[in-house]
């Protein structure tokens, strides 16, 4: 075989010079990030340089901690130290000035000082503070001083004298952002990231596949998630967070938000919140987190929260170990993205966009408050204050901006309170777990909340065995119904579903539909259009699923996704992907099944990280026509049952195609092999000889005898 | 399909090899002695005795009548097939793993893992028909880059050898000179077996990077991919069917900590041209280690980290379902 002779490797330094010696040699011996790519080809992947311009350099002994001070007396040199003296007084009591940190220039003629001083302090902070502290700061009538960062000279050197009228710029047509939402086939995406690779993909549950809509290597650093409404798709980087969306998936803004790690959408996906914290240089001092709001269409920096983490963890913001829980700031329900809060010590800080300002400048008080959530559908708080001597515990529901006490409801012996609102705010759940009068144990009871009727009505639900222990809840959305899960601590837990209206749909009160009992079930969740509510086993169970029909009060379907970890309904309500992700070692993957538990198809993805549906924005019908289209549904469904036959057929005829072409590609590969298996077989036979040939054979049962010992014994009658 | 359960092994398997004709099975394992057995009904007829180490591979001379095995003890030995007497051993310096028969069986080749200092060699051994004559001097060492060689076998007429390799390299060497004429990395972790298609002309790789994959002897061209989501320690190619068997599972070490089910100790069936899985063999208790298909393609053995030693014969429908 010949092989030509091809230096890869010189090849490769001619065509990419000027890069650190050692390449493409040695990966070890340089540092990847020195390697240039050619000018005007990036091998797909992103540069990072323009986000790392906008991050400020900040080594130790950077510039960030020096100040000017200028309008100091000029003074000879005998008087200079004297002076120098004053201004050091002045300064260490801002902060500290490093060792040789305090420099006077004086003019080498008259050796007079030139009436400025340099200072740097041992760390910005300091410098910015001390700045603001002195600027302006009279050391006698004759004699102001002006402070002003070291680095701002840079800044204001580089103005022009010239005022430049800056070119408008042309206006460029944006991309249609809601392009997905026209697909001829009515199909979602999700997108799944596994390994080093981001996959977007149509979900094709008719003709049992998913196709790629859009991959990138290296797409994030961390993780990705969907804007609320499904515009947007961010993902994470050292530098701050990216949005892309649109046909070509093109990068829409950045939002420079150094270290960031945890982001957040207003509903209605008009700002995004990032967060990053920074581990304290002293052990004693506290962590300190930094939240920034951004405006997502323009990347315009609306405010940032800054501050020490303990000021952020408060009540339910705060995990056991005293880490922040997400998100620390929610945002108000409803589609004007005006609202949004985080608990403080007592009170509940209500901020108003789009000046990101206190409202009213002032918090909200409420004394021991410790959880509040706002209702997903307007301005509505509820906030649950925790007992205090002899003060019961409160629910209350309070109207934003009003600030008006809608509700509210006193408990006693209290020791945990949880909420749950309805997806369409239609209700509130809180379910308490109250002490027992030994208060040796604990029982739980739900106060279920009618928002939408008169005076808010409320009813009490317990659940019919006291020692029961509520593991999950969950409202049907669309509905007015919920789902419990429960039990006494044994294996297999109970599920049981409620309902708040009669058959009418008038409201009355709490009415228990069935109960399933000893249910393989650790986690359950309701299709998007309600009804139909999977309850899945995972962990212990296995990955056990059962499909439930809650009208019917039937089980559509039983399956298992084997050691799976998740289980997600797309926007439609229409399928249900569950997956193994890396928690898992093995088995790695993702199935998709329709609403009734038909597995439709499934993928094997090794380090599968995240399996997540892109979100619809709403409908566009109103709700009458909506009404009008479920009540005519067989006119309706008529065209789309043809195409969809057409379609299946077409997807058969794919199918069948596909694999004739895979064997016909296979078999010209054994075609390509015949003369080379030839060869190897006309070798063997030369070698081999006379053994080559197979000999005749055959099973024979042999029977054969031997002799052990004989020995001759006298015949005895 | 009851398979037969034999257990000859206490410690777990490495390898289990048919002879030419399929009547004879040698299975190799951690413990001393490789076994012998008849296919057909998992009797057992012998043991050979004399190792002091792991056996990791053999492989059997056309007529069967002699054994050649490596073995962690720093020998590779030829034994008499039917007796069970050993006729001579190559004393190395290393532990010795993969062992293959030339065409015409005038030459051995046999690798050994890096040791001491010593980097991972490849020996070629010329054989004597007498075996009173036979030295142990290599008439061609060839030194490999780092990683242990899992497998080796001779192909295009003995001119060359090709090595499998823990870094997921294929390598093809010239065995005269020991010169390395093609290198290819076709899988990301260690390829842990690789199996011949019957006329040599492809083969399967089993790796530890949850793949197995089939590729071009020639070329190193990988013309499939099986995924299974599980750590791959074996597969083989069905000699009738176009299909591969798959085998391995979660590794050794943490299979205490899971239900067995978790573990994925199934045998897999695969079809060789769609790649997709149509069909498994469930049985043992802990990862397979090796996997070998009866060259009339009827059963097929599986040996496993439990040390039990598997054989089944395949159902009727087995041949007759249309799978796809």
């Amino acid at each position: 075989m010949a092989t030509e002779e091809i230096d890869r490797y010189a090849i490769a330094a001619e065509l990419f010079p000027n890069q650190p010696p050692g390449f493409p040699l040695d990966l070890d011996t340089f540092d990847l990030r020195e390697i240039d790519f050619p000018r005007g080809n990036d091998f797909g992947i992103a540069s990072d340089d323009d986000i790392d311009d906008e991050q400020d350099i900040q080594t130790e002994s950077g510039f960030g901690s020096v100040i000017v001070v200028g309008n100091l007396p000029v003074v000879p040199p005998e008087k200079a130290e004297k002076l120098s003296a004053i201004v050091r007084k002045i300064y260490t009591q801002i902060g500290t000035i490093r060792e040789g940190g305090l420099f006077m220039p004086t003019d080498s003629q008259t050796q007079l000082t030139k009436g400025f001083a340099f200072i740097e302090f041992s760390s910005p902070q300091e410098a910015i503070a001390a700045k603001e502290q002195t600027n302006g700061y009279p050391l006698d009538k004759k004699h102001v001083f002006a402070v002003s960062m070291f680095d701002d000279f840079e800044k204001y050197q580089k103005v022009p004298d010239e005022y430049e009228k800056p070119d408008p710029k042309s206006y460029q047509p944006a991309e249609n952002l809601h392009s997905w939402m026209v697909d001829k086939l009515g199909r979602d995406q999700f997108v799944i990231r596994c390994g080093d690779m981001t996959e977007v993909y149509w979900n094709d549950g008719k003709r049992g596949r998913s196709d790629l809509v859009y991959q990138r290597q290296y797409w994030t650093e961390n993780f990705v998630q969907w804007s609320p409404l499904g515009n947007y798709i961010t993902t994470v980087h050292r530098q701050g967070a990216a949005i892309w969306g649109g046909p070509k998936w093109e990068r829409l803004q950045k939002f420079a938000h150094p270290h960031m790690r945890l982001l957040d959408y207003s509903p209605n996906e008009k700002y995004l919140m990032t967060y990053s914290s920074q581990e304290p240089s002293h052990p004693k001092e506290s962590m300190t987190v930094c939240f920034i709001v951004f405006d997502s269409r323009t990347s315009r920096k609306l405010r940032v929260f800054e501050g020490p983490a303990d000021e952020y963890a408060v009540g339910t913001s705060a995990t056991g170990g005293g880490a922040l829980q997400w998100p620390v700031f929610k945002w108000a329900g409803g589609k004007d993205d005006t609202y949004f809060a985080r608990l403080s010590k007592n009170a509940i800080s209500v901020y108003q966009a789009p000046d990101m300002g206190l409202l009213d400048k002032r918090s909200l008080k409420l004394e021991a408050v410790q959880d509040f959530l706002w209702s997903p559908s307007e301005a509505l708080i509820s906030a649950y204050t925790a007992e205090q001597g002899n003060l019961p515990a409160r629910i209350v529901l309070i109207k934003i901006p009003e600030r008006t006490e809608l509700r509210q409801k006193n408990l006693f012996s209290v020791s945990d309170v949880k909420m749950f609102w309805h997806p369409q705010g239609d209700y509130l759940a809180v379910k308490v777990e109250r002490f027992t009068k030994t208060k040796k144990s604990t029982f739980t009871g739900f106060e279920l909340f009618s928002i939408r009727d008169k005076d808010i009505p409320m009813e009490v639900l317990e659940l019919p065995n006291k020692n029961d222990k509520v593991l999950t809840f969950a409202w049907e959305p669309k509905g007015h119904r919920f789902a419990v899960v429960h039990g006494d601590g044994g294996p297999r837990p109970s599920v049981s579903f409620y309902t708040m209206r009669d058959e009418k749909g008038k409201l009355s009160s709490v009415r228990l539909l069935g109960t399933l009992p000893g249910k393989a079930c650790t986690h359950i969740s309701w299709s998007p259009q309600g009804r139909i509510i999977v309850l899945a086993g995972f962990k212990s169970f296995n990955g056990q699923l059962e499909f439930f029909n809650v009208d019917e009060m039937e089980t559509m379907a039983a399956a298992e996704h084997f050691q799976a970890t998740d289980v997600d309904w797309d926007p439609t309500g229409r399928y249900v992907a569950t997956s193994v992700t890396s928690i898992n070692p093995m088995e790695n993957g993702f199935k998709m099944w329709s609403f009734h538990g038909r597995l439709l198809y499934e993928c094997s993805k090794d380090k599968l990280f995240q399996l997540s549906w892109r979100p619809r924005l709403p409908s566009l019908l109103p709700l009458e026509r909506e009404a009008e289209v479920v009540k005519n549904l067989k006119s309706y469904t008529k065209r789309y049952d043809e195409e969809d036959e057409a379609l299946l057929q077409q997807a058969d005829a794919d199918v069948l195609s596909e694999r004739k072409a895979v064997i016909d590609e296979w078999q010209a590969f054994v075609d390509s092999k015949r003369e080379f298996a030839a060869l190897a077989l006309a070798f063997k036979k030369q070698m081999f000889g006379a053994r080559w040939e197979e000999k005749e054979s055959r099973m024979e049962k042999v029977t054969a005898e031997q002799v052990l010992e004989s020995k001759e014994e006298p015949y005895v009658p | 399909m009851r398979p037969y359960l034999l257990k000859g092994h206490e410690r777990p398997l490495t390898q289990v090899k048919y002879n030419r004709e399929g009547d004879l099975l040698i299975t190799c394992a951690k413990n001393l002695q490789p076994c012998l057995w008849l296919s057909d009904n998992g009797m057992r007829l012998g043991t050979y005795e004399g190792h002091n180490g792991v056996i990791w591979t053999c492989d059997i001379n056309i007529d069967s009548t002699r054994l050649y095995t490596a073995s962690a003890d720093q020998t590779v030995r030829i034994w008499e097939l039917q007796t069970g007497k050993e006729l001579f051993q190559f004393r190395q310096q290393e532990p010795c793993r993969a062992v293959s028969l030339s065409v015409g069986e005038g030459l051995l080749a046999f690798t050994a893992d890096a040791f001491m200092g010593a980097q991972s060699m490849i020996h070629v051994m010329k054989l004597e028909q007498d075996i009173e004559q036979q030295s142990s001097k290599s008439i061609l060492s060839i030194e490999a880059p780092r990683g242990r060689i899992t497998r080796v076998f001779w192909s295009e007429l003995n001119r060359c050898l090709v090595t499998s390799h823990d870094g997921g390299f294929l390598r093809k060497w010239d065995s005269e000179t020991g010169q390395m004429l093609l290198e290819e990395k076709v899988h990301e972790d260690a390829i842990q077996d690789f199996q011949l298609s019957p006329d040599g002309s492809y083969g399967v790789t089993a790796s530890l990077d949850k793949t197995a994959k089939l590729v071009d002897l020639e070329t190193f061209q990988v013309i499939k991919t099986y995924k299974t989501g599980r750590l791959v320690q074996s597969a083989a190619i069905s000699p009738i069917m176009d299909h591969v068997l798959l085998g391995g599972g979660q590794d050794a070490s943490s299979v205490t900590t899971t239900a067995s089910k978790a573990g994925g100790f199934e045998a897999r069936f695969f079809h060789k041209i769609f790649a997709e899985e149509f069909g498994s063999v469930r049985g043992h208790f802990g990862p397979i280690n090796s996997v070998a298909f009866h060259p009339d393609g009827k059963s097929f053995t599986t040996g496993g980290e439990d040390g039990y030693v598997r054989i089944h014969h395949l159902d009727a429908d087995y041949f007759t379902a249309k799978f796809f």
